[in-house]
Protein backbone atom coordinates (compact mmCIF):
# COMPACT_ATOMS: atom_id res chain seq x y z
CA UNK A 1 0.00 0.00 0.00
CA UNK A 2 1.33 3.45 -1.14
CA UNK A 3 0.36 6.60 -0.35
CA UNK A 4 0.80 9.92 -2.60
CA UNK A 5 1.11 13.22 -0.76
CA UNK A 6 1.70 16.89 -2.37
CA UNK A 7 4.74 18.77 -0.84
CA UNK A 8 2.01 21.13 1.22
CA UNK A 9 0.05 18.04 2.86
CA UNK A 10 3.29 16.46 3.59
CA UNK A 11 4.47 19.81 4.77
CA UNK A 12 1.42 20.06 6.73
CA UNK A 13 1.20 16.64 8.17
CA UNK A 14 5.35 17.00 9.01
CA UNK A 15 4.63 19.97 11.07
CA UNK A 16 1.57 18.62 12.60
CA UNK A 17 3.56 15.57 14.21
CA UNK A 18 7.35 17.23 14.83
CA UNK A 19 4.96 20.33 16.28
CA UNK A 20 2.91 17.95 19.05
CA UNK A 21 6.01 16.12 19.92
CA UNK A 22 8.01 19.45 20.66
CA UNK A 23 5.23 20.86 22.56
CA UNK A 24 5.42 17.48 24.89
CA UNK A 25 8.82 17.46 25.31
CA UNK A 26 9.83 21.33 25.64
CA UNK A 27 7.58 22.87 28.16
CA UNK A 28 6.20 21.75 31.74
CA UNK A 29 2.62 22.31 31.95
CA UNK A 30 -0.36 21.04 29.63
CA UNK A 31 -1.25 24.96 28.92
CA UNK A 32 2.77 25.79 27.43
CA UNK A 33 2.32 22.62 25.69
CA UNK A 34 -0.45 23.35 23.67
CA UNK A 35 0.41 27.13 23.32
CA UNK A 36 4.31 26.42 21.99
CA UNK A 37 2.37 23.19 19.74
CA UNK A 38 0.70 25.79 17.85
CA UNK A 39 3.56 28.23 17.86
CA UNK A 40 6.12 25.72 16.22
CA UNK A 41 3.31 24.42 14.11
CA UNK A 42 2.56 27.96 12.57
CA UNK A 43 6.35 28.34 12.37
CA UNK A 44 6.93 25.16 10.51
CA UNK A 45 3.97 25.82 8.37
CA UNK A 46 4.95 29.56 7.80
CA UNK A 47 8.47 28.71 7.22
CA UNK A 48 7.85 26.38 4.29
CA UNK A 49 4.79 28.97 3.15
CA UNK A 50 7.59 32.00 3.05
CA UNK A 51 10.16 29.81 1.52
CA UNK A 52 7.64 28.59 -1.18
CA UNK A 53 7.33 32.49 -1.94
CA UNK A 54 10.53 33.79 -1.84
CA UNK A 55 11.90 30.95 -4.32
CA UNK A 56 9.31 32.01 -6.85
CA UNK A 57 10.22 35.53 -6.35
CA UNK A 58 13.73 34.60 -6.92
CA UNK A 59 12.92 32.68 -9.99
CA UNK A 60 10.85 35.74 -11.78
CA UNK B 1 24.99 8.17 65.74
CA UNK B 2 21.80 5.80 65.17
CA UNK B 3 19.82 8.69 64.74
CA UNK B 4 22.52 10.12 61.68
CA UNK B 5 22.51 6.61 60.17
CA UNK B 6 18.69 6.21 59.86
CA UNK B 7 18.60 10.02 58.63
CA UNK B 8 20.69 8.42 55.58
CA UNK B 9 19.12 5.62 55.15
CA UNK B 10 15.79 7.76 54.97
CA UNK B 11 17.43 10.32 52.59
CA UNK B 12 18.93 7.43 50.26
CA UNK B 13 15.55 5.52 49.99
CA UNK B 14 13.64 7.21 47.31
CA UNK B 15 16.16 7.43 44.98
CA UNK B 16 16.01 3.35 44.33
CA UNK B 17 12.39 3.60 42.65
CA UNK B 18 13.28 6.65 40.64
CA UNK B 19 16.84 5.27 39.45
CA UNK B 20 15.22 1.83 38.24
CA UNK B 21 12.92 3.95 36.20
CA UNK B 22 15.53 5.88 34.52
CA UNK B 23 17.07 3.16 32.99
CA UNK B 24 13.20 0.57 31.98
CA UNK B 25 11.57 4.57 31.12
CA UNK B 26 14.27 5.02 27.80
CA UNK B 27 14.50 1.97 27.29
CA UNK B 28 10.67 0.98 26.40
CA UNK B 29 10.68 4.61 25.31
CA UNK B 30 13.30 3.69 22.80
CA UNK B 31 11.12 0.27 21.26
CA UNK B 32 8.05 1.61 21.33
CA UNK B 33 7.36 5.54 21.27
CA UNK B 34 5.65 6.82 23.76
CA UNK B 35 5.94 4.04 25.91
CA UNK B 36 8.39 5.62 28.77
CA UNK B 37 5.42 8.33 28.84
CA UNK B 38 2.63 5.41 29.61
CA UNK B 39 5.09 3.43 31.56
CA UNK B 40 5.22 6.57 34.08
CA UNK B 41 0.57 7.11 33.65
CA UNK B 42 1.34 10.15 31.89
CA UNK B 43 -1.44 8.15 29.68
CA UNK B 44 -2.31 11.33 26.90
CA UNK B 45 1.56 12.63 26.04
CA UNK B 46 2.56 8.99 25.55
CA UNK B 47 -0.44 8.41 23.14
CA UNK B 48 0.12 11.69 21.27
CA UNK B 49 3.44 10.51 21.28
CA UNK B 50 2.58 6.71 19.87
CA UNK B 51 0.40 8.49 17.19
CA UNK B 52 2.58 11.03 16.30
CA UNK B 53 6.06 9.21 16.07
CA UNK B 54 4.27 6.36 14.50
CA UNK B 55 2.07 7.91 12.10
CA UNK B 56 5.10 9.66 10.87
CA UNK B 57 7.20 6.49 10.73
CA UNK B 58 4.25 4.66 8.92
CA UNK B 59 3.61 7.65 6.39
CA UNK B 60 7.15 7.41 5.56
CA UNK B 61 7.16 3.60 4.93
CA UNK B 62 4.24 4.07 2.56
CA UNK B 63 5.36 6.98 0.64
CA UNK B 64 8.19 4.68 -0.05
CA UNK B 65 10.77 5.51 1.80
CA UNK B 66 14.14 4.62 2.00
CA UNK B 67 15.47 3.01 5.41
CA UNK B 68 19.34 3.34 6.04
CA UNK B 69 21.56 0.55 7.25
CA UNK B 70 24.49 -0.43 9.54
CA UNK B 71 27.16 0.28 7.05
CA UNK B 72 30.56 2.38 7.49
CA UNK B 73 29.82 4.42 4.16
CA UNK B 74 28.83 7.35 3.31
CA UNK B 75 28.28 10.06 6.14
CA UNK B 76 25.34 10.59 5.10
CA UNK B 77 23.89 6.95 4.68
CA UNK B 78 25.41 7.25 8.36
CA UNK B 79 23.80 10.26 9.91
CA UNK B 80 20.23 8.85 8.40
CA UNK B 81 20.95 5.23 10.21
CA UNK B 82 21.15 7.31 13.40
CA UNK B 83 18.20 9.25 12.73
CA UNK B 84 16.46 5.77 11.85
CA UNK B 85 17.80 3.83 14.61
CA UNK B 86 16.24 6.14 17.07
CA UNK B 87 12.44 4.79 16.06
CA UNK B 88 14.12 1.50 17.83
CA UNK B 89 11.12 -1.18 17.46
CA UNK B 90 9.64 0.16 13.97
CA UNK B 91 12.99 0.05 12.37
CA UNK B 92 13.74 -3.49 13.87
CA UNK B 93 10.39 -4.52 12.43
CA UNK B 94 10.93 -2.88 9.33
CA UNK B 95 14.18 -4.11 8.82
CA UNK B 96 13.22 -7.82 9.56
CA UNK B 97 10.16 -7.41 6.82
CA UNK B 98 13.06 -6.38 4.70
CA UNK B 99 11.11 -3.02 4.05
CA UNK B 100 12.02 0.70 3.64
CA UNK B 101 13.87 -0.42 0.19
CA UNK B 102 13.07 2.78 -1.33
CA UNK B 103 12.05 3.88 -4.51
CA UNK B 104 14.07 6.35 -6.60
CA UNK B 105 11.79 7.18 -9.61
CA UNK B 106 9.15 9.09 -6.98
CA UNK B 107 10.07 12.43 -5.98
CA UNK B 108 7.78 11.71 -2.97
CA UNK B 109 9.49 8.81 -1.73
CA UNK B 110 12.86 10.62 -0.64
CA UNK B 111 9.99 12.59 1.64
CA UNK B 112 9.19 9.30 3.21
CA UNK B 113 12.47 8.92 3.80
CA UNK B 114 12.43 12.38 5.37
CA UNK B 115 9.68 11.71 7.73
CA UNK B 116 11.13 8.16 9.13
CA UNK B 117 15.00 9.77 10.04
CA UNK B 118 12.86 12.51 11.67
CA UNK B 119 10.14 9.86 13.43
CA UNK B 120 13.55 8.39 14.77
CA UNK B 121 15.02 12.11 15.75
CA UNK B 122 11.47 12.89 17.45
CA UNK B 123 11.96 9.37 19.52
CA UNK B 124 15.24 10.53 20.66
CA UNK B 125 13.52 13.68 22.08
CA UNK B 126 10.91 11.55 23.45
CA UNK B 127 13.00 9.22 24.94
CA UNK B 128 15.12 12.41 26.79
CA UNK B 129 11.62 13.52 27.96
CA UNK B 130 10.72 10.26 29.61
CA UNK B 131 14.16 10.03 31.49
CA UNK B 132 13.96 13.86 32.92
CA UNK B 133 10.56 12.61 34.06
CA UNK B 134 11.94 9.21 35.73
CA UNK B 135 14.22 11.38 37.77
CA UNK B 136 11.97 14.24 38.79
CA UNK B 137 13.17 16.83 36.33
CA UNK B 138 10.17 17.28 35.13
CA UNK B 139 6.23 16.45 35.81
Amino acid sequence: MTVQLTHFSAAFVFALFASIVFGITHRETSREMIRYGLYCFVMFLGGALAAGWAMWLVRR
Amino acid sequence: MANSTTAKTKAVEPAQPASMMAVIAPAIGWLIPGAGHLIQRRWIRGLLLLISIGTLFVLGLMMQGHIYKANGGDILDILGFIGDLGAGGMYIATLAMNGGQGAIAFAIADYGTKFMIVAGLLNFIAVADAYHIAIGKKQ
